[in-house]
């Protein structure tokens, strides 16, 4: 099937060779960074994870949202998600392949990684985390490609192929689990010790992934012939609405905890995410932007005519995606950090080559999804034609 | 007494000169030697470090020079960034060394006493049960160890470590021999010689100077403040009744950091 990545035509290699170009800069700015050390990153004593970890975590919830077109499909024999379930396997290809990338670029010492399978140490999540990511990889892997390929030849895929699918739905759960007992299980980070962190990560996942994909969607049936399907896409709009709903009342149940409560140490990072604490207030802007996105959302969301119309909706997946990036991504892992165990503040804002390398990762996660996305549609087409 | 390293690649070394090898060569030059170096290792096995600081004691002098002995050992670079801090012991008001337990109402006494703090080597230690690759661990005798060579550099430890007691190798800490404004700020780097230096993307952090235990010796934190201010600093096995470690924490008041998380610190703190 690779065959068909190599004909296209000049706006796909016009992409592909952008893309080429920033994932170019990322690597330079990669090879300074593995020169000098993370201290050309803005992390610190006190905020020793950052900007990469944060993309991580968001990209664990956007592979882990693959499930949410299986599921229905394989489950439910929800018949019309079958058009698209492998958009959302391949969606979570390239989305593991970036957390895999951006917990490498955020190690100390890249060049050690095998230790974390020559001492293996079940005690710890981040080896589960690699068993989860790695294996979640695999599993859409083997899917992806074998459900094309059997398309293609116009044949049923093998029925061994089944046993995989059932088992990469849970499986899509765990990875976000885990990512979330990461977080969840640490003593003294009051902003992540919450029994509902995983709870949270789920709904943020089902509401942020499905937006992302609903997007892709609707590019995909813009530049090639192949369309998703209206009758999916208004499915997916109902599945964004709900997770969505879920992942604004998860964080609201976390403000009821911390502000009724009025314990100190579960105030504090609220305190410093909206209003900034000890004259430290650089993430609040950020954070009110994301309450901003997240009420429009919600908003196009909720009301019918706004929610069916394709349009309005894609403007509603942008809000969750923004929304979303930013609550999971900077808040969640700034925040946690913050006041640090000395309850004093250590501001923490990424560099330039930070950026760049986290643009970077992206750029190669996007090449991914393009060759991905280009294979799967052109088989489409041809089964379509 | 053991047999050191620099010892055995002596003998080692002249043996092998001499024609002879491995284990043999040792047994004509320092016979016993080796048998008793391994068989104890840990040589502090049995016993369960603990530490006693005496906050009425601490002054300026007694926590500079503590520190100092303790970097300076260790090879603990002055890195001149707030962002890139390496510290293994260092000077905290009472405010941040116990979040929480301050009130507008304390004695001036309390709220302008000093703290020393450092990693509290607790029993139950979150840093070894988060490391992916058990670069950190527990010794038998209840020391947190950290092994600078295993280490991939996932910061994980510092996340889970609720007492800040960890430090990341942000760059390469010997450019402190290289840089002028730093070569300035550290004069003599490496300070001691004999023990290594670290590489860039590590982490580290106290170690209760397991070289100097095993030697029958004191931590130097408690060597340098008692030298000062004789009992500011008790340090000795909380598994023997009759230490002395534990007839101070039966006659006088302690605090431990943050024991509510149920880490169980063993460094205490006497008010």
């Amino acid at each position: 099937m690779l065959d068909t990545v190599l004909k296209g035509k000049q706006g796909y290699w016009g992409w592909l060779i952008f893309l080429l170009a920033i994932m170019g800069a990322g690597l330079g700015c990669y090879l300074y960074q593995f020169q000098e050390g993370l201290r050309v990153t803005g992390m610190s004593r006190d905020v020793s994870w950052g900007f990469y970890i944060a993309q991580f975590t968001y990209l664990v919830g956007v592979a882990a949202s693959g499930v949410m077109v299986v599921l229905p499909y394989y489950l439910h024999d929800y018949k019309a998600f079958g058009r698209i379930t492998i958009l959302g396997e391949f969606l979570a290809i390239a989305a593991v392949t970036m957390c895999i990338l951006f917990i490498f670029v955020d190690l100390g010492n890249p060049v050690r990684i095998m230790n974390v399978l020559m001492y293996p140490t079940p005690n710890s999540i981040l080896f589960w985390d690699m068993i989860v990511l790695n294996g979640y990889l695999l599993l859409n892997l083997f899917i992806g490609w074998n459900v094309l390929s059997a398309e293609r030849k116009g044949i049923h895929y093998q029925s061994w192929v089944k046993v995989l699918i059932y088992i990469s739905i849970p499986w899509a759960f765990s990875i976000h689990t885990v990512t979330a007992f990461l977080y969840a299980g640490l003593p003294g980070r009051h902003y992540w010790l919450t029994a509902i962190l995983a709870a949270r990560f789920l709904a943020s996942a089902f509401c942020s992934g499905p937006a992302l994909l609903l997007l892709l969607c609707l590019i995909v049936r813009k530049v090639t012939k192949f369309d998703p399907g209206k009758e999916q896409i208004r499915t997916l709009g109902g599945i964004i609405t709900y997770a969505m709903l879920l992942n604004v009342f998860f964080f609201i149940l976390e403000l009821f905890t911390a502000f009724y409560s009025q314990i100190p140490g579960h105030m504090h990072t609220f305190e410093f995410l909206f209003s900034g604490l000890e004259g430290h207030g650089r993430l609040a802007p950020w954070m009110w932007t994301a309450g901003g996105f997240a009420f429009v959302a919600v908003l196009l969301l909720v009301i019918p005519a706004t929610r069916r119309k394709e349009d309005t909706l894609a403007i509603a997946c942008a809000a969750v995606i923004i929304s979303t990036w930013i609550d999971k991504g900077m808040g969640l892992v700034i925040g946690g950090f913050t006041p640090n165990p000395f309850e004093r503040v250590t501001e923490y804002w990424p560099t330039t080559p930070e950026i760049i390398i986290t643009l970077g990762v992206w750029a190669t996660g996007f090449f991914i999804l393009t060759v991905l996305y280009k294979m799967a549609v052109s088989v489409k087409e041809e089964v379509g034609a | 007494m053991g047999i050191d390293r620099r010892a055995f690649l002596k003998i080692a070394g002249l043996s092998t000169m001499l024609g002879l090898g491995g284990k043999a060569a040792l047994d004509v030059f320092a016979p016993g030697e080796v048998e008793a170096s391994t068989k104890g290792v840990p040589l502090t096995a049995g016993k369960r470090w603990a530490m006693g600081i005496d906050v009425r004691l601490l002054d300026d002098k007694v926590i500079s020079e503590a520190t100092a002995a303790c970097h300076r050992h260790h090879n603990v670079p002055d890195l001149a960034s707030a962002k890139e801090e390496i510290k293994w012991i260092w000077e905290e008001d009472y405010e941040h060394s116990f979040p929480g337990h301050q009130h507008e109402y304390v004695g001036d006494d309390i709220k302008h006493a000093k703290f020393l703090l450092l990693c509290n080597h607790c029993s139950n230690p979150p840093c070894c049960r988060v490391c992916p690759t058990k670069a950190t661990w527990q010794r038998p005798d209840g020391i947190v160890m950290m092994d600078p060579h295993r280490c991939i550099g996932c910061r994980f430890c510092m996340a889970a470590c609720p007492f800040g007691a960890r430090s990341f190798n942000w760059g390469d800490p010997r450019r402190v021999t290289r840089i002028p404004e730093l070569i300035a700020k550290n004069p003599g780097f490496p300070f001691n010689k004999d023990y290594p230096t670290r590489s860039k993307g590590v982490v580290e952090k106290c170690t209760f100077c397991v070289d100097l235990l095993e030697k029958g010796e004191q931590p130097l934190c408690v060597t340098a403040a008692n030298k000062i201010k004789k009992g500011s600093f008790t340090f000795g096995d909380l598994s023997d009744a009759e230490s002395s470690i534990r007839v101070l924490l039966r006659k006088r008041y302690s605090l431990r950091r943050k024991s509510e998380l149920g880490t169980n610190p063993n460094v205490f703190y006497l008010i």
